[in-house]
């Protein structure tokens, strides 16, 4: 007998609404800039109290590696690109500054400055080459130049060979000059604080987010407008400018360098340093860095006394120590931490900020896209066979077809994802086929994912402010610096503002400040829809957006898209779901095994007999 | 240079190059089938050469004292693990009898086969087998121990779970063998002298034992890989994970098999290259990591283009060891920068690091 | 009839996000058992949960209960030792290895466990699949999506399951070659080999089964003997008609206008 359950079939449970949280406060004192206060001010007290030298000494190296720590968050925890090479980076830095000052008796602060300069041309160089690579192709790489570096300073005669140099001046700072580890100390902390405060300013931006929208493989942020590649490079540069800065106060901390903490070693311990933290955290490098140090100290000095001399054994204690923590505490320490310091919303939209410029909008029936015979084809399989149709202004067009039957690659043809093999498409009369997907978001064409692409861990408003990447003041890349120094406020402001008219404008106004991975599927594939309305397009591509919605979304997707129909609005969306598309599209084109099998209005396609068969199938 | 020079660095050139060749497979095989970088193989480099000196010093190795160890440690983390799955605690007397017979009996029999036979004038033909016999099973517990435990995490995690594999091992090597260097006794002293224009070319019959017994096993393991059925399970895991469980191959399984060819392959490089070079327990991390590269150069992926890869490193190496051997470590390293981003641009098919949170 | 596959409350989550709210289902020995929903309703998620082959972000909880006993927690090789066999909708083929490699590894389970004759189910196979044994020395990544698909199942025979699912094999195969696949599953019905077909060919899939389950947006809202579904006036509007007010004349038996109110709230 045929069951039918008691649930009404399409409500089968209540849709899972999350409920906004309540509105956040903009507060100094949230916990964790009570932490940071906190920080300060120990940091501040240690070298007044009767701290024991030797303890100094560790807080010296401590800090110098949270500095380096702190560049691989920013590369390896939010960019997800590993580094084994930033110990090179600490050498130029240490180097630099030691050649000059002994060799030329130049002030050490020139020595910084072209430390940082050869610095930031090596970084920009090896990042050009190194950072279009994928996969572990990159942290191979980083190795091999990591070592190259390090032999380099080992062979120079000019550096000292393998002794190095010794006789490296103290630093002078405002009068003062910095002789013992005491009187650096607060110049090494002073470095960190900043990096950290940079760090933090530049994530809790609009290059920001682009860094951020990195993770994931970077279609999503080349969607946006990101310029991916060049993001990994400023990552890159700003890692190993961190680096840097840590090999010169080295330098002038121990008055002499030599290649030994060069080595690739080294390189991995900055490494360990940032995971044992808690990758992708500011606080996570600091303390990574503070646990190792004292670690190894401690092994150093504890073990030889258990076990006698004869060995390195800190060395086999702290891989031990090292493949446990991965099995058992993956996410690092600070994550244990985290809890207790929840981390204020660090974007919140102003209620009222300058209107970003918006583009000259089509009329209503101009022709907006036009696809002339785009063919894809993969080896021999011709996936997009000769495939012709065109959206005008105001409509919404409908693309479907059974499972398999070319849509998707049609559509990744449209957004530039994929390059066609033959035809071409238009958009506004000019040539958008084989233009990387940043070009073609540039020219006013927003589009949304299949599988729904967001930053589950950023807010609302900051996923949402993401699509209007290339709508800032500064150049659509740039602008790093300027965030670093919090020169960015109104830019900022305009572009929050902006996210959040735009997530009023879908009806997901009191979420803004959610978690976006707390959304349900629905209100995540709308969250999509604001995203790609931010860029101001004049058409939206919409890749299968009712997929796995329940009832009441689909009705609600379907309001939005009428209503952004209304407002003039241009949609070309792919879709599945033939019930969704029949009352809401214009006009619908059927593709199956690669080829335009028909179109017209909706009611007309569901009688073609090709169509019919397309769906059905045919067993009989 | 003349033509003998160059003809004895193409000599050392192929000599390293087959070496590479061995351990470039080694990565490739444990790469592709369970996606860990490898970085501790040139320990077993190292474990190999050095536990073959011992022997020859008339000395039990302590290696056998160190697998007797990892034995130990892995029957309690399996023991463990059974004893706290309800399913699997009904058959725990079976198989914790089993474990006992592989992690404890067989490395305590290894123990005592060393304690007894190093004493004695053994032929080489006993002492290889013997210094295998050793060190290759550590590599299967190693994974066991080190790697199981993490079957999903990311590439990175692995990674860096291999450096902390690297780390201990090469801490329990300086501990094991002491910091000086060793030599083994060659294989062969015969040379062979090559008429070549005016002049002689030298070819050392080590030099032809390591080309021909890499050759050899290269294709043995050709032979493996496509005409046995666990050859084509270890392959079929590296082309597919999923369709590999799917037909009932085991990820631990494979990953299991994999580590012990690369601990093999490790072990007797080192046992090769044992008469040619001073090896002390902490060079075949560089050995180790010039196979890396070679297999980097012919891009972790296919056989045969890594093992060409690996002869471009040796002969590479053994050319800038002539003309500017100051150089020699960075012309490595920085040469293989541009075949890297050639390969990573060609070859593309690499799934981006998926995502952790 | 005697149960081959009984799932119960079967959840599956991804993340956060739930794909599946607890299923109810069985196959019995010898059935062809099809489950049909639209696209996103989560049918692949349900055959990979019951085959443990969740992806790495994916749980399951609830009972997969095979043959009488429970298979939580056990790995995707273990459950393909016992006779389940999974042909998934991406087929996870071994591409670089020439289709006679990829058909003896779907033997490979049964070498292990010391059969003399594992490769027996290979003529089987080839003569279910001409196309096969000429192409047996190809490389399975060269061959076309419908000779692929042939590959998957003809992987999946060797292994002699006794529970064989298969997601979406019409997928992207020419309507004849659908036709064939389809001819081949019910055929393998009279082995006594209990079939759990995930298919959007909906008419086409509730022709060769017994029993038919309606999974939409995670949750099994309909289930009945295959026929009686196909005549359900629910399921023709959704899947099998295009929509209630136009009758194609072709197709008679998708024609059924009436809309059920409780079901159809549009």
């Amino acid at each position: 007998m045929t069951t039918r359950y008691n649930l009404p079939p399409r409500f089968p449970k209540p849709a899972p609404i999350k409920e906004p949280g309540p509105l956040p406060k903009r507060s100094l004192l949230s916990r964790e800039n009570l932490l940071l206060l906190l920080f300060i001010v120990a940091v501040a007290l240690m070298p007044v109290l009767p701290t024991p030298e030797l303890w100094i000494t560790q807080l010296n190296y401590i800090g110098l590696a949270s500095l380096v720590a702190l560049g691989l968050v920013l590369l390896t925890g939010v960019g997800n690109l590993t580094s084994f090479g930033q110990a090179a980076f600490v050498g130029l830095g240490a180097y630099s500054t030691a050649y000059l000052s002994t060799r030329y008796g130049l002030s050490p602060w020139i020595g910084l400055l072209v430390g940082l300069l050869i610095t930031a041309i090596c970084a920009y160089l090896i990042g050009l080459l190194t950072m279009r690579m994928s996969g572990f192709y990159l942290p191979v790489a980083t190795i091999a130049w990591g070592l190259s570096l390090y032999h380099l300073f080992g062979i120079q005669e000019f550096l000292g060979k393998n002794d190095g140099i010794g006789d490296i001046p103290s630093l002078n700072f405002f009068g003062a000059t910095l002789n013992s580890g005491r009187e650096i100390y607060y110049l090494i902390w002073l470095a960190v604080i900043l990096a950290i405060f940079a760090i933090r300013n530049l994530l809790n931006s609009r290059p920001g987010r682009a860094i951020r929208a990195l993770r994931g493989g970077g279609v999503m942020a080349e969607a946006m407008g990101v310029n991916t590649g060049w993001m990994k490079v400023v990552i890159f540069v700003f890692a190993a400018i961190l680096a840097s800065i840590s090999g010169f106060l080295y330098a002038h901390l121990q008055h002499m360098v030599n290649p030994t903490p060069f080595d690739l070693t080294y390189s991995i311990k900055y490494l360990f340093m940032a995971v044992i933290g808690g990758i992708g955290q500011v606080w996570g490098a600091v303390i990574g860095a503070g646990v190792l140090t004292a670690l190894e100290e401690g092994l150093k000095r504890i073990l030889p006394e258990l076990l006698g001399s004869q060995g390195n054994y800190e060395i086999i204690v702290f891989g031990l120590m090292l493949v446990l923590l991965l099995q058992y505490a993956r996410f690092g320490i600070w994550s244990f931490i985290r809890k207790w310091f929840p981390p204020p919303p660090t974007a919140l939209a102003p209620a009222h900020a300058d209107e970003l410029p918006k583009r000259e909008k089509p009329a209503a029936g101009e022709l907006v896209l036009d696809v002339r015979a785009v063919r894809k084809q993969f080896g021999g399989l011709v996936a997009v066979n000769d495939v012709s149709f065109q959206v005008n202004a105001g409509e919404i067009i409908g693309l479907i077809g059974p499972n398999g039957a070319g849509k998707s690659t049609t559509f990744n043809l449209i957004t530039g994802v994929l390059d066609a093999s033959a035809g071409e498409v238009l958009y506004r009369g000019e040539r958008i086929s084989n233009l990387p997907s940043r070009a073609i978001v540039r020219r006013g064409v927003g589009r949304t994912f299949q599988h729904v692409q967001l930053l589950p861990r950023m807010t609302v408003l900051e996923n949402v402010a993401l699509g209007a990447h290339l709508r800032g003041d500064f150049a659509p890349q740039g602008g790093v610096l300027a965030s670093i120094l919090r020169l960015n406020r109104a830019e900022e402001e305009k572009l929050l503002f902006e996210a959040s008219q735009q997530l009023e404008r879908v009806g997901l106004g009191e979420y803004r400040y959610l978690e976006a991975g707390n959304l349900a599927l629905g209100q995540q594939r709308i969250l999509e829809i604001a995203r790609a309305l931010c860029c101001d397009p004049a058409l939206l591509l919409l890749d299968e957006p009712a997929a796995g919605l329940r009832y009441q979304e689909k009705q609600a997707l379907a309001a939005l898209l009428n209503k952004l129909k209304g407002e003039g609005m241009s949609i070309l969306l792919v879709e599945h779901d033939m019930d969704f598309v029949m009352n809401l599209t214009d006009r619908l084109v059927v593709m199956e095994f690669g080829t335009k099998i028909a179109e017209g209005v909706p009611h007309e396609v569901q009688q073609n007999p090709a169509v019919l068969e397309a769906y059905l199938g045919g067993v009989e | 240079m003349d033509l003998s020079i160059f003809a004895i660095l193409v000599q050392d050139g192929v000599t390293s190059g087959a070496i590479y060749a061995l351990l470039a497979l080694a990565f490739v095989l444990v790469f592709s089938v369970t996606r860990v970088i490898f970085l501790a193989q040139g320990e077993f480099v190292a474990y190999g050469a050095l536990s073959l000196a011992a022997i020859q010093n008339h000395q039990a190795p302590l290696t056998a004292s160190m697998l007797v160890a990892l034995g130990v440690l892995t029957f309690l983390v399996e023991m463990g693990r059974t004893l706290l799955q309800p399913e699997l605690r009904l058959h725990a007397g079976r198989t914790g009898a089993v474990y006992a017979v592989k992690y404890l009996l067989f490395p305590l029999a290894v123990f005592a086969a060393a304690r007894l036979l190093a004493p004695l004038d053994l032929p080489q033909l006993v002492q290889v087998p013997l210094a295998l016999l050793i060190v290759v099973p550590m590599g299967p517990m190693i994974y066991r121990l080190a790697y199981e435990p993490l079957v999903e995490a990311s590439t990175l995690v692995l990674l860096i779970v291999s450096v902390g594999v690297h780390f201990t091992m090469v801490g329990l090597g300086l501990v094991m063998f002491g910091p000086e260097g060793w030599a083994t006794t060659a294989f062969s002293d015969a040379r062979l002298e090559v008429p070549l224009g005016a002049e002689q070319l030298v070819i050392s019959g080590q030099s032809l034992w390591v080309v021909a017994i890499a050759a050899l096993l290269i294709a043995a393991l050709y032979v493996y890989f496509t005409h046995t059925l666990p050859g084509k399970a270890l392959r079929a895991t590296a082309v597919n994970r999923l369709g590999a469980q799917l037909v009932g191959i085991g990820a631990t399984l494979a990953g299991r098999l994999a580590f012990t060819l690369a601990a093999a392959l490790g072990a007797l490089s080192g046992i090769l290259v044992g008469p040619i070079t001073t090896l002390n327990y902490a060079s075949g991390f560089h050995i180790g990591l010039r196979g890396f590269i070679s297999a980097i150069v012919g891009g972790l992926a296919s056989f045969p283009v890594a093992a060409l890869g690996t002869l471009l490193v040796g002969m590479l190496e053994s050319f800038t060891a002539f003309w500017a051997s100051e150089y020699k470590e960075v012309l490595v390293f920085t040469l293989i920068l541009p075949v890297l981003l050639w390969r990573s641009l060609v070859g593309g098919g690499h799934v981006e690091e998926e995502e952790e949170e | 009839m005697s149960i081959v596959l009984e799932i119960k409350d079967l959840h599956a989550r991804y993340g956060k996000v739930e794909a599946l709210h607890g299923a109810n289902l069985k196959v019995g020995k010898g059935q062809i058992v099809t489950v049909i929903g639209p696209n996103g309703a989560g049918k692949s998620t349900l055959l990979a949960a019951i085959m443990g082959a969740l992806p790495i972000t994916g749980t399951a909880t609830g009972v997969v209960s095979y043959l009488g006993h429970n298979l939580t927690g056990l790995a995707v090789e273990k459950r393909q030792v016992r006779g389940m066999c999974l042909v998934p909708e991406k087929r996870e083929l071994f591409t670089t290895m020439s289709v006679l490699d990829n058909l003896i590894l779907g033997a490979y389970s049964r070498k292990r466990a010391g059969e003399r004759h594992y490769l027996d189910q290979l003529d089987t196979v080839y003569q279910l699949f001409p196309r096969l044994k000429e192409r047996s020395g190809q490389a399975a990544g060269t061959l076309s999506g419908g000779e692929r698909q042939m590959v998957a199942v003809g992987r999946a025979l060797m292994s002699k399951p006794q529970l064989i699912m298969l997601d979406e094999p019409s997928l992207g195969l020419a309507p004849r070659i659908t036709k064939e696949m389809f001819h081949i599953i019910s055929e393998l019905r009279k082995t006594g080999v209990a079939t759990l077909l995930i298919e959007q060919n909906a008419r086409a899939a509730l022709q060769i089964a017994d029993y038919a389950y309606v999974l939409e947006t995670g949750n099994i809202t309909l289930e009945g003997p295959a026929e009686k579904l196909a005549n359900d006036p629910s399921v023709i509007e959704t899947y099998l008609g295009l929509n209630k007010k136009h009758d194609p004349p072709a197709q008679p038996c998708l024609s059924a206008g009436a809309t059920d109110p409780q079901n159809r709230p549009e």
